[in-house]
Formats: structure tokens, sequence, C-alpha cells
């Protein structure tokens, strides 16, 4: 059973491996699309490296729910909607939508997700100690 | 030119590895433009020839049901130049497999010298435009004219084999089963 701390390490390898930045700038607030640069398809490199290092499963759209910023039913005139972004937070609850819900284009979704996020979202996958 | 990095595969291992062989040639015309006078192996290709290595296996290991795209290149090393006269040996092992894609680890060597290796990540794409680009018949072309199932085997240890889908669409599609067999042995 991991410790937060090593969950935090572990992250910071898969996230240097897989976006090629310095460890040094891999901070709990710095955010994936922004401040790492990393690219659509590096988030499939990530859920690769994340379920390798930590033996889960991260099945299509959970990190990432693409699926809900394509549905009609959420999305109107490049915006989420009310519903749209309460289905967002229903499925990412280890993610601060608060800033993004206040202005929700859907162009900007992309930079939303952080580090401490994606130590959430693991944590919440595997048991921590600690 | 025909779009082949490789030349023929000398191990396949369904679902673990893969080792085949590139044979570089002072008659290819590339060479003399890359660079005149100084013929040096594109390591584009270089690069092109282990993702045709990972990429089959991978391939193979789904059974040809997905279609199977080099997404990303996370870190690739060169060591030295490959020339006229040398053989490559690349060698590409699955690190990872998930219904998205697969994580390949793949290495070029010149005898014992190691001249290149690369992590190669590969994704499945269901994009409808695709299929003409990965008609079952191509791949079953592909993996016997570079040997495959001369060499392969399956995980449990058995002689690699064609999914008998694959054979059904290419004996109903314009590729004649054995025609790129020189030794008419493969299934």
């Amino acid at each position: 059973m991991p410790t937060k701390d090593e969950v935090y390490e572990k992250i910071k390898v898969a996230l240097t491996d897989a976006l090629g930045v310095d460890e040094e700038d891999i901070k709990p607030e710095a955010t994936l699309v922004g401040d790492l640069g990393a690219e659509s398809i590096d988030f499939l490199d990530m859920v690769f490296r994340l379920e390798k290092a930590f033996d889960i499963k991260i099945p299509r759209n959970e990190l990432f729910p693409e699926d809900v910023l394509t549905d009609q039913k959420y999305v109107q005139d490049g915006r989420v909607t009310d519903l749209g972004v309460a289905e967002l937070r229903k499925r990412m609850s280890f993610a601060n939508l608060d800033d993004f819900a206040k202005n929700p284009v859907v162009q900007d979704f992309a930079n939303v997700l952080t580090v401490a996020d994606m130590c959430r979202f693991v944590e919440s996958k595997v048991q921590v100690t600690g | 030119m025909r779009w082949f990095w490789i030349d023929r595969f000398l191990e396949f291992e369904s679902g673990r590895y893969a080792k085949a062989i590139k044979c570089v040639s002072l008659a290819e015309d590339y060479l003399h433009d890359h660079f005149p006078q100084y013929p040096i192996f594109p390591s584009s290709l270089i690069i092109e020839g282990l993702a045709q290595t990972g990429g089959l296996l991978v391939c193979e290991h789904n059974q040809f049901t997905e279609k199977v795209i080099l997404a990303k290149l996370p870190k690739v090393q060169f060591f030295c130049h490959a020339r006229p006269g040398d053989t490559l040996t690349y060698t590409a092992t699955i690190e990872y497999q998930s219904a998205e894609g697969a994580a390949v680890s793949a290495t070029s060597h010149i005898g014992d010298r190691l001249q290149a290796q690369a992590e190669i990540v590969f994704a499945h794409l269901n994009a409808p435009w695709l299929g003409t680009f990965f008609s079952p018949e191509a791949f079953l072309a592909m993996m016997r004219v570079f040997g495959a199932y001369r060499v392969g085997r399956a995980a449990d240890g058995s002689p690699l084999t064609p999914p008998a889908r694959l054979c059904k669409a290419a004996c109903n599609g314009h590729y004649q089963p054995g025609a790129n067999s020189p030794e008419g042995t493969e299934p």
C-alpha cells in the first residue's frame, strides 16, 4: 500500500518520461497541458504508464471524459452546459472544476487537469496510507 | 519502392517480442541523395523499421482486429550511423498492452553494437476512413512476406498461424495465399 508521497513520486516519473519535461517542472499546481505541454496523444502514454506503475486499470474517458465534451446533450455553442458541468463534476471528483465552471469553454477544458488532480485520481484507484 | 522497412523476421513470439533484420544496400536509390558521396541510412527509416517490427507484433497479438497506429515516440536515441553493407537487427518487446493501444521498447543493433533504441506508443483507432488502409489481406501479405509464419511461435510455443478470418478475407480478395512465400512452406 503506497503512501501519498510514493504516489506523487511515481507520478513524477511517469510524467517526466511521458512528457519529456524536467523533474523540477513538475509541481502539484502545474497544469498538464498549459505548464507541462501535454498533447492529446500524451494522455494515452500517461495512462499506460500509470496503469503499469500502479497496477490499475483506467477505462477510456475516466481520466479525461472526452465523451461528455463531444455530447450535444452537454455542449452548446462550444460551451459546456450546466448539465454538462454537473456531469463532469460527478465523473471527475478528483479535479477542481470551479474555475472552469465560471467560463466553461470546451476548448479550455484540456487545461483543467493538474499534477495534483492526477495524484488524487490515482489515490482514488489505489489504497494509500499516510 | 515498397514501404517495407524490414526484410524479414528472425524471431516472432506472439504477444512478447519480435526480431527482424534490415539489410542496407547501396542499390537503394535514396541512399544516393542521403547523402551524395556519403550514404547513410536515414534515421527516420530506422524508426519506421522498428515501428513495423513492433506494430505487426501488436497487430498479431490482437489477431489483427484493431487498427494499430504509431502514435508517439516518447524516446529515441541513435548511437551511430547505419551504412550500406550493414545489417540492422531490430528487436521489439511489448512492454504494455491494453484495449487502447500498446507501448513497445525497441532496439537496433549492428552486430553486437547498439545502434539505436526507442520507446514506441501505438494507439488503436477506429476511424472508419482507416478501413481502406487496413485490409486483412494486406496484413497477411506483410506477415507472410516478412516470414513471420516461418519463424513465429504462439504464446504456448506452437507454430504461429494466421487467424482463420484473415485467411478467409485474403482468399476472397486480391491477395493470393502463398504468392509471397518463396519456399511455399507457409500456412
